[in-house]
């Protein structure tokens, strides 16, 4: 894979010995211009990397948080290319940060496999996530995401096993999304999984950055998760401040949440 | 080549679409599976059950007065709606509960549609002492309040599901994502044979026991294998389960029977292979209603049991090789002939095996006398009463 801004990205980080913050929302809720906007309050607020996901009807790996906001957004009729086109929008205003389109299998298959790794290439996204996709049916995404120069990031879970892991490792593009819990996407109080142990279990077998996602609301978590992973996603918390702004403006409060969860694991406060 | 191969594709549909936090318990599965296929005691002590506690083999009843109605071929029933529990659900659930119990699991958990899968997995795990907790969509369970109870009574816990349509394809989701959360303790027990591998062949290995006894019994009624097979499909596994000791024979025409619900046209039916197109739903790659970009389409049926959007990846299969038809039938036509069985033959049939008589009563009249048509009476229609009532203004 050439220079991908998430490769630059993560190596930056690991220069000045920092952990990055990937920041996730949902198109379309409320609005695309919306999301646009949020995309670069949350950038300018100091998220490292951004991800962008696209709703899908029936998203089985997603708590009730960002499964709403995925309903929502259909319900205000948002496509799959209009994402795409918004993605390029952001693009062109904010060079440096990698953007990453998460989506379930269903919306790529029937754009097209081909015609969405280039298009979203073209549109200057840096990576996909596809969260119902395991490595032993990527083959052919994998093809032509490898193509266009698109990363296509896998996810491992606590219950991966080592064989699996190795198995998986060469089709690894980008960074390595660690589910921090036997669960689907939410904000928790706790995290039970023994990091440590899985975080090592990984990196034995897979040498391309870890971020950990699922599960983490706010500063305090962020910094007790830091220690473990290269960066690490803040999501259905973000999702949830768009929710309950209702009608209201969400920037004021997700550049805020992002700020405090930036200064918590770079210890600025 | 024996299907489906490794990966658990039939063709180019099947395979393993679910988040990565379930492939270990899939692999871990279709070990299981393999090594209990493979042991004659497991097969034993399936067929102890199915004998004595669920009462088959089932009946091939000759519909006299149904097939002299129709004026043609004769037609044959098969009595799944004589089963414990009133349908061919109870299967299925048998089988994956011993499945289960030897791989360890002590919680168990399923969605349901019509209530009959439910009822069968709270049966089943009632029989065994394991704990139970059936997702079903508040629509379903509005529809189905008699099988909520029975779940209930069984010792279920019933989880009511507000997500999207509030039926089958929302209780689905939630029973995955339970899954995903309590993997380590927990057995997913899937009602159809749809899913990720290896449940659409294990669902039907369990099912196929409906069409080997249909065999043997016509066979012996008749002297010969049936002209047609006509089954119901929704998720499809009463209709795997009849026509798959049958594939091999090719003078037997194999019809498999959507929900065509207000009519093809109107957008407002269940019937996946005649309107759908291939795509991924519910951890495999089948035939699917849904959008241009790939969003799923909401279904609909009378019949709550085949009101999905997905199908079982062999049947897409099947529907490719051209080896089995697939029709529709319309909610008015389920309930006409809903009515006429009542009337002539004293048996209340499920809406969704209606859907299958509906076609074999069009087919039947355009046949010679000596035709034999087998229709796969997949459940009985006590849960569907109500719904039937309300259709006719309440008079029924």
């Amino acid at each position: 894979m050439k220079g991908n801004r998430i490769t630059q990205r993560f190596s930056a980080l690991a220069q000045e010995g920092k952990k990055g913050l990937i920041t996730y929302i949902t198109a379309g809720d409320p609005d695309l211009d919306t999301t646009a906007r949020l995309v670069e309050t949350m950038i300018e607020a100091g998220a490292d990397l951004v991800e962008v996901g696209i709703p899908f009807s029936d998203p089985v790996a997603d708590g009730p948080v960002i499964q709403q906001a995925s309903a929502r957004a259909l319900a205000n009729g948002v496509r799959v290319k209009d994402i795409i086109r918004m993605c390029a929008g952001i693009r062109q205003k904010s060079t440096g940060v990698p953007l990453i389109l998460m989506t379930y299998y269903n919306p790529v298959f029937q754009y097209g496999l081909e015609n969405f790794a280039r298009d979203a290439a073209r549109a200057g996204v840096d990576g996909l996530i596809v969260p119902d996709l395991p490595f032993e049916e990527s083959e052919e995404l994998l093809g032509h995401t490898d193509r266009y120069g698109l990363a296509l990031i896998p996810l491992v879970a606590p219950t991966t096993t080592e064989k699996r892991l190795a198995a998986m490792a060469p089709a690894v593009r980008g960074f390595v999304y660690c589910v921090s819990v036997t669960g689907v996407t939410g904000a928790r109080e706790e995290i039970h999984t023994d990091l440590a142990k899985f975080m090592q279990k990984v990196r034995r077998h897979i040498q391309l950055p870890c971020a950990i996602g699922f599960g983490i609301a706010g500063p305090a978590q962020a910094a007790a998760v830091a220690p473990y992973c290269d960066a690490m996603v803040v999501g259905s918390a973000i999702v949830d401040l768009v929710a309950r702004a209702g009608t209201g403006d969400p920037a004021p409060a997700v550049a805020s949440l992002v700020r405090e969860i930036k200064c918590a694991i770079e210890k600025c406060a | 080549m024996p299907l489906p191969d490794e990966r658990g594709y039939f063709g180019s549909f099947g395979g393993r679409y679910v988040p990565e936090t379930l492939m270990p318990a899939l692999e871990e599965l279709t070990a299981a599976y393999q090594e209990a296929r493979r042991d004659p005691s497991f097969w034993q002590e399936l067929e102890y059950y199915l004998q004595q506690y669920v009462g088959r083999p089932s009946p091939l009843y000759f519909a006299r007065r149904l097939s002299e109605y129709c004026r043609g071929a004769r037609i044959y029933l098969k009595r799944e709606d004589l089963n414990h529990t009133g349908a061919h659900k109870i299967n299925n659930t048998i089988g994956q509960i011993l499945l289960a119990r030897r791989m360890g699991k002590k919680r168990i958990i399923a969605e349901t549609g019509a209530g009959q899968h439910g009822v069968a997995t709270a049966t089943a795990a009632a029989l065994f002492g394991m704990e139970c907790a059936v997702y079903m969509g508040e629509e379903d369970m509005a529809r189905q309040a008699l099988n909520v109870f029975r779940m209930r009574i069984l010792g279920a816990t019933v989880v009511g599901v507000t997500a999207g349509s509030r039926t089958l394809k929302d209780a689905m989701n939630e029973a995955m994502r339970d899954w995903v959360t309590n993997v380590d303790t927990t057995y997913y027990l899937i009602g159809s044979v749809a899913g990720p591998h290896p449940y659409p062949v294990m669902v039907r290995d369990f099912q196929r026991v409906i069409g080997v006894e249909t065999r043997r019994q016509v066979q012996e009624q008749t002297g010969r294998l049936p002209d047609v097979i006509v089954a119901c499909v929704g998720g499809g596994s009463n209709a795997m389960g009849i026509f798959h000791p049958f594939l091999e024979d090719r003078e037997v025409k194999l019809v498999g029977v959507e929900a065509a619900g207000c009519g093809l046209e109107t957008g407002k039916h269940a019937a996946t292979l005649n309107r759908g197109r291939p795509g991924i739903l519910h951890g495999s790659k089948s035939y699917v209603l849904q959008d241009e970009d790939g969003q799923i389409n909401l279904a609909h049926s009378i019949s709550a049991g085949l009101d999905y959007p997905g199908v079982g990846p062999e049947h897409s299969y099947l529907k490719e090789t051209g080896r089995v038809v697939y029709t529709a039938v319309t909610d008015g036509e389920a309930l006409e002939a809903f009515q006429l069985l009542c009337r002539t033959e004293g048996i209340i049939p499920a809406l969704e095996s209606a859907h299958a008589l509906a076609q074999a009563v069009r087919m039947a009249g355009e046949m010679p006398q000596d035709a034999i048509i087998v229709v796969n009476l997949s459940g009985r229609g006590d849960k569907d009463v109500q719904t039937v009532a309300r259709a006719l203004g309440g008079e029924g």
